[in-house]
């Protein structure tokens, strides 16, 4: 393990392990209800791909945070101030489009961070950047296939597309704002500095936006306070009590 | 134009060395997303190395009610089975 306080690679890595369990259960919930077989059982893989990921960040971040604990405990025995994931990744899914509009806004994220973290000074978080890029290189070549092939569609997919995009927009710069913590895994080398990978992300996403004739919204406004944790919105909470309704109403039972 | 995707065919090898075996069909709008959604519906379980997708309509098929003019007559003709020769025993397993 890096040198470096470990109060704040803790928030570091539930910030990395809590957008892949939130997205993954949002992405869950479209088992048995995508609008064909194909593209439901692909949601469903993308699901299954997140929560794995979810396993090792909160795998490593109990493994730090002691007291036995297990990403299990950390998963689902936290409450709505202690989750740390990006706003976009909670709102509630939307149309398909929507839902996959998102999907490649993180994708799309994830595929230029992960590469950084393959370098991280931290060998434990190298080795899960190297393991969830090859899910994610697949996981951005569909999204931004589907993102293309409805925005490039139908008059009515095209501005489904649109709509999904307006509404999404003020969600994305949340994933560029740093904080301390984010300085100090910097300065330890462990993860880059989010703000620097702004350029990178636009530019993957114009392009695939462009090809998709969808305008991005011309506006920095931006919705915060997921990362940090210091205001969630009211999605969260609904969605954990789905969630962690087991092991809430059967403390510790395990099958 | 129809509002459904072309239903498309997929061939898929399960290891080096094996040839692709057909496994199952499923709808797609091009045959890249074919080969995406092939992926996702017939390799989750490690099952391939390789994809095929060949679009159905572009599939000449035999017609099951032509079956006897087509394979009845090679019934009776049990001469093509390479089974009437005497292998020396020297040649051990062929």
């Amino acid at each position: 393990m890096a040198d470096v306080d470990k109060k704040m690679l803790t928030q570091f890595l539930l910030r990395m392990g809590d957008n892949t369990l939130i997205l993954g259960h949002r992405v869950s919930e479209w088992c048995g209800h995508a609008p064909v077989l194909e593209e439901d059982i692909a949601l469903a893989n993308t699901a299954l791909d997140l929560i794995g990921q979810t396993q090792f960040w909160l795998g490593y971040a109990a493994e730090i945070m002691g007291d036995s604990k297990t990403a299990d405990d950390v998963a689902f025995l936290r409450d709505v101030w202690d989750f740390r994931n990006l706003l976009l990744l909670e709102l509630p899914n939307g149309d398909f489009g929507q839902t996959l509009m998102r999907q490649f806004l993180f994708d799309a994220y994830q595929s230029i961070l992960l590469p950084r973290l393959m370098k991280s000074s931290d060998q434990h978080i190298a080795e899960i950047a190297e393991k969830s890029s090859k899910e994610v290189a697949y996981h951005v070549e569909r999204s931004a296939e589907t993102v293309v092939g409805l925005g490039d569609g139908t008059e009515e997919s095209h501005a489904r597309m649109q709509a999904a995009l307006d509404r999404l927009w003020p969600y994305v710069g949340e994933m560029f704002s740093s904080d301390e913590v984010d300085a100090a895994m910097a300065a330890a080398g462990i993860a880059p500095d989010p703000a620097t990978l702004r350029e990178e992300y636009d530019a993957l996403i114009g392009k695939v936006l462009a090809e998709a004739t969808l305008s991005i919204p011309d506006s920095d406004f931006t919705h915060k306070g997921g990362r940090n944790g210091a205001t969630h919105t009211e999605h969260l909470g609904h969605l954990l009590t789905q969630m962690q309704w087991l092991q809430r109403a059967y403390p510790g039972v395990t099958w | 134009m129809s509002k459904e995707w072309p239903l498309w065919e997929i061939f898929i090898r399960g290891q080096h060395g094996l040839s692709h075996r057909h496994v199952g069909s499923l709808h797609a709008p091009n045959a890249e997303m074919a080969i995406k959604n092939a992926r996702d519906v017939y390799t989750r379980r490690n099952e391939g190395v390789s994809i095929w997708v060949v679009e159905a309509n572009n599939i000449s098929a035999s017609s099951p009610s032509e079956k006897g003019p087509l394979y009845e007559p090679s019934e009776s003709k049990i001469y093509r089975h390479p089974t009437f020769f005497d292998i020396p025993d020297e040649v051990g397993h062929m």
